[in-house]
């Protein structure tokens, strides 16, 4: 016979002994602790509806894409393109998911419970800005990776393989890219406020106000402003530097007209920098203020 | 060791706000009852033992650390509970203790097991699986209380853990963070505005009054010099208190009572000599212990 399994025993307080982990495994933690809130797990079903309707259709994208290209025999999307033509729910994913990473808990005034732990201010951000660009580069990056496993296993020889894995490295980098300047932006627009619908609404106006600010800018009479037009906006941004660096990528056609950067590639590319850095650094000073109340 | 130690510590806000001023103080391990009104400094003195805020001058020392130089090594070993709403309405206590476990730096499986055992001490068990949001004030004082517990430090920062609570919660609550101080052997700082509460379980009391230092003392050397004889007569209270003040007895009253201080032993026969000189039906005569309160009462008076 057993012991009975019904009593509980009260063992009174323990001390804990064990390992304590350092600065990058908390870091850690909460980057992870990020990736999971972007896709809403572990927390409501309600939470979760929003960012797997987005994967979902950006999968379904990938997968029809495939399938069609396979049985006409030509490729419909390159991998960049992919990336260029999924940008609008890029936009709508980040409007959901930075303010779920930062607003939320602002709102819920939980951040005195992280900054009273060994976590150094600046790793509250910066863990967070990479939970979200890990996740909107996931969300790019696994639709080309089932347009690269059917494209791939349709061909019949290694070449063909080899062939789809040339262009499917530019098209993750692309999307990396996307993602890095996304989440930037729009971490640091949630981080200004508390209330969810306002840093999703904020996150929207300024990837899409910016846009007829790029159209004004393209036909004004000035072919330097034509040209730089595209610096307006952070996705006309994103595509100069891809037309810059992968031009062949991303404008498959050669009729097409493309926007038209002259010899301004290397200005794109610059200021994608200097506007993730200049993100970057807001977003740190915000924290560092808030850390101390 | 000592637990806690400030040295001419102030601190001036921005807008010149001095919310500390010149603070010298050095606590030892137990349970320590930091009172003060509301906009005494307490919160500023939390703010600087975690090295949240900077000192404007002077020295602080928590577990022998300096919060400002090594403010890692510090919240390791510390737990903190804000004053205000802190825990988001859709994780479950559960998933928060734990979450937060590993950002103290517990590997995941300690962190979920001790996230366990802090909420069945704190009395959440079944319930800890469901949302923060559906929590009573109670149950939410008592999460956050388990999440200041996870990472087992060695100093616990209580800012007003009794607040919004009703009698009976707050009896509860003073009840754990006796516990926590006593059985678990956590030393454990207890921010209030309310001196009744904290002194009922705390060993040492520093009152702070406008960022200053009012005093600090172990609860027994406040009260033992303290005591009074409360005297009472069923007829001729005001005969009594005068006849008392003319044998050089501070009297006061209080109600039917008659407070005299107790001196030594003289006192008493003092106090009986004269109620059988007057005649008077002596109804009660004994010796109580002064309320802290009382000590502060005349400074503080302006300000509760």
């Amino acid at each position: 016979m057993s012991e009975p399994t019904g009593v509980i025993h009260d063992i009174g307080y323990q001390r804990y002994t064990g390992l304590r982990l350092g600065r990058r495994a908390v870091f850690g933690a909460l980057y992870v602790h990020g990736v999971r809130t972007a896709f809403g797990l572990g927390r409501s079903a309600k939470a979760k509806i929003f960012p797997w309707l987005v994967v979902g259709i950006v999968l379904m994208v990938a997968g029809a894409v495939t399938a069609i290209g396979s049985q006409i025999g030509e490729t419909l999307m390159t991998y960049a393109q992919f990336a260029d033509s999924m940008s609008w729910l890029v936009i709508f994913f980040v409007a959901v998911a930075a303010p779920e990473l930062v607003s939320r808990d602002l709102r819920s005034g939980v951040l005195p419970l992280y900054f009273s732990r060994p976590l150094p201010t600046v790793d509250y951000p910066m863990a967070k800005l990479l939970a979200l660009a890990t996740a909107l580069w996931m969300l790019l990056g696994a639709p080309q990776l089932v347009m690269f496993l059917g494209a791939a296993f349709t061909g019949n020889d290694m070449g063909a393989v080899w062939d789809e894995l040339l262009d499917l490295v530019p098209g993750l980098l692309y999307a990396g890219l996307w993602a890095v300047v996304f989440a930037a932006v729009g971490l640091l627009i949630a981080s200004l406020t508390g209330k969810r619908a306002f840093a999703a609404g904020g996150i929207v106006a300024v990837f899409l106000m910016t846009t007829p600010i790029v159209g004004v800018l393209s036909i004004l009479p000035s072919q330097a402003a034509n040209q730089l037009a595209g610096i307006a906006s952070p996705s006309t941004l994103v595509q100069g530097v891809g037309i810059w660096t992968m031009r062949d990528q991303v404008i498959t056609d050669p009729d097409a007209l493309g926007p038209d950067l002259g010899a301004f590639g290397p200005v794109y590319a610059l200021v994608a920098a200097l506007l993730v850095a200049a993100c970057v650094a807001l977003l740190l000073a915000r924290y560092r203020k808030v850390a101390a109340r | 060791m000592t637990l806690i130690a400030t040295e001419s510590l102030t601190k001036v806000y921005g807008g010149g706000v001095t919310a500390l001023s010149e603070l010298t103080v050095t606590v030892e391990p137990g349970i320590v009852g930091l009172v003060g009104a509301n906009g005494a400094g307490k919160s500023t003195l939390i703010k600087l033992l975690l090295g949240l805020l900077t000192p404007t001058r002077g020295r602080v020392r928590v577990l022998g650390l300096d919060p400002t130089t090594e403010p890692a090594a510090v919240r390791a070993r510390v737990g903190y509970m804000p004053e205000h709403d802190c825990l988001p309405p859709d994780l479950s206590a559960a998933e928060l203790v734990t979450h937060l476990g590993q950002i103290s730096g517990l590997p995941r499986t300690a962190a979920r097991e001790r996230a366990s055992e802090a909420l069945r001490h704190v009395g959440l068990h079944e319930e800890r699986h469901r949302p923060v949001g559906g929590y009573s004030t109670g149950m939410k004082q008592r999460v956050k209380l388990a999440q200041a517990l996870v990472h087992d430090p060695d100093l616990l920062l209580l800012d007003e853990p009794t607040n919004g609570l009703d009698p009976a919660g707050r009896d509860a609550m003073l009840a754990l963070v006796h516990r926590i101080g006593t059985e678990f052997g956590i030393s454990v700082l207890v921010c209030s505005h309310l001196l009744g509460e904290v002194e009922r379980i705390c060993d040492t009391l520093v009152a702070i009054d406008g960022g200053r230092l009012l005093r600090a003392d172990h609860i027994a050397a406040m009260t033992s010099t303290t005591d009074v004889l409360a005297v009472e007569v069923s007829e001729g209270t005001e005969t009594l208190a005068a006849r008392l003040a003319a044998l050089d007895l501070p009297v006061s009253r209080e109600g039917r009572l008659l407070l005299v201080p107790l001196a030594d032993q003289q006192t008493y026969d003092l106090i009986i000599g004269a109620v059988a000189d007057l005649d008077l039906p002596l109804h009660r005569l004994d010796q109580r212990r002064h309320r802290v309160a009382e000590l502060f009462a005349r400074r503080e008076g302006s300000h509760v």
